[in-house]
């Protein structure tokens, strides 16, 4: 397995919810994975907004990126679904369409970089799940938590399936599993596979729809008394979260997975970040 | 695209048709048919989150989504691009993020014991200036201007 990756921590991780950047260094140094900084790296870009504005500016974007990672000679690991989501489409199409990699790389030339289509993309919680492994997981949870939680997978973590081929999109167990080893039970609850209203650009554009897509997911959460939510993407993170400021009365607290596996190590309660979030959550 | 045979599928599998007039079938029958003027000013094209169901569900593979950044390029480019993306777009040309940063996180993130700012284009200038150089070559910085 690899022990070494470029952590790309993103825009909403580090200037939203730092504790999600923070629980994820300190859980990955915790089990013996070295993460080196990715120096000067930009938005991913996010996909649903600048891929939808100019697809060229966004692959240009995300080769920068990439060879930020290549010139280091590891492979990048992102913790949220829409960096994973452009970053590993990009890359995709990178190594796969030779004339646009010869396109970006004339773009990254005036900057002085170069892509060569070299690193992967991986996803955290790929990395726990097919890299590190339950079993070793499991052997640092030294405060078995005790909740029933509503996961969230989020849609480009494993979608297109065809490409990711991280587990079955309609039926997946990964993210289940992954929250189960701290001992919490991963509860069944109506659309659970639903999108939470954010990506696209519709929670900037139209902000009103991307609410009412949260609400569906918050009530069936709270008909099944789901006692929190967790998640593997800082942009679903904030949408459920300050969406409850909109919406009183759900009161369910949004936890990112890694701070999840802050918990459960026995992390200082001050390097989770919680008071950045709008729900509060004393455990 | 004309693999499609309109089934509905994708209309039926989108968590934002059940809420909205977003109806992902018709989009791409009028895409099929060239309808430009009638796809490109719709609000409805800015209603679909991307969350890929459709694309999962298709019986003909069609590749909805990669679809619908194509058309939504196209209408960014005929003008039709609303205040709120603007800004999104206005915020990458200034420090390489989407989101602006605020005050209060950069005091959070020195209370953690991280640093103020965050390895990024956010707290690093020649990334920034790097990252910019790219927008500006790719037009980006034209493109959201040109947006009505």
């Amino acid at each position: 397995m690899a022990n070494k990756f470029a952590l790309f921590i993103g825009c909403v991780a580090p200037l939203r919810y730092p504790g999600i950047e923070l629980a994820t260094r300190e859980v990955f140094k915790a089990m013996n994975v070295e993460l080196v900084e990715l120096q000067g790296a930009g938005c991913c870009p996010a996909p649903g907004v600048i891929r939808s504005f100019d697809q060229s500016t966004w692959l240009a974007l995300a080769a920068r990126n990439l060879a930020l990672a290549e010139k280091q000679g590891v492979d990048i690991m992102t913790i949220c679904n829409g960096c994973f989501g452009s970053l590993f489409e990009a890359n995709h199409v990178l190594q796969h369409h030779p004339e646009k990699l010869k396109e970006v790389n004339q773009i990254l030339g005036k900057v002085g970089m170069r892509y060569s289509g070299g690193i992967k993309v991986r996803h955290f919680a790929d990395v726990l799940y097919h890299d590190i492994g339950l079993e070793q997981i499991k052997k640092h949870v030294k405060n078995p938590l005790n909740y029933n939680v509503a996961v969230h997978y989020g849609c480009h973590f494993l979608k297109p399936a065809k490409l990711k081929n991280l587990d079955d999109p309609e039926r997946p167990k990964l993210l289940d599993e992954l929250v189960e080893v701290t001992g919490v039970k991963s509860i069944n609850f109506r659309d659970k596979m639903m999108c939470c209203g954010a990506g696209g650009g519709v929670r900037s554009k139209s902000s009103a729809t991307a609410l009412k897509m949260t609400e569906e997911k918050l009530k069936n959460i709270k008909t099944v008394n789901g006692q929190m939510i967790i998640d593997v993407c800082p942009f679903c993170h904030l949408q459920y979260d300050r969406s409850q400021k909109d919406l009183p009365g759900f009161d369910i607290p949004v936890i990112h997975l890694s701070q999840l596996y802050g918990m459960a190590f026995g992390l200082p309660r001050e390097s989770l970040g919680l008071e950045a979030h709008e729900v509060k959550f004393n455990f | 695209m004309n693999l499609c045979y309109q089934c509905g599928t994708c209309t039926g599998s989108c968590p934002s048709g059940r809420l909205t007039a977003f109806r992902t079938r018709q989009i791409i029958r009028r895409a099929q048919l060239g309808l430009k003027d009638e796809i490109l000013p719709a609000e409805e094209l800015w209603l679909c989150t991307t969350c890929y169901s459709c694309v999962e569900r298709c019986p003909r593979q069609v590749e909805i989504t990669d679809i619908l950044f194509i058309l939504r390029n196209m209408a960014t480019r005929a003008g039709y691009m609303s205040e709120q993306h603007k800004k999104i777009g206005e915020n990458m040309l200034r420090i390489g993020s989407t989101i602006p940063f605020g005050e209060d996180v950069k005091k959070l993130r020195v209370k953690m014991g991280l640093p103020e700012n965050p390895p990024t284009t956010v707290g690093d200038k020649k990334a920034m200036d790097d990252f910019r150089k790219i927008m500006e070559e790719c037009g980006f910085d034209k493109i959201i201007k040109g947006g009505k």
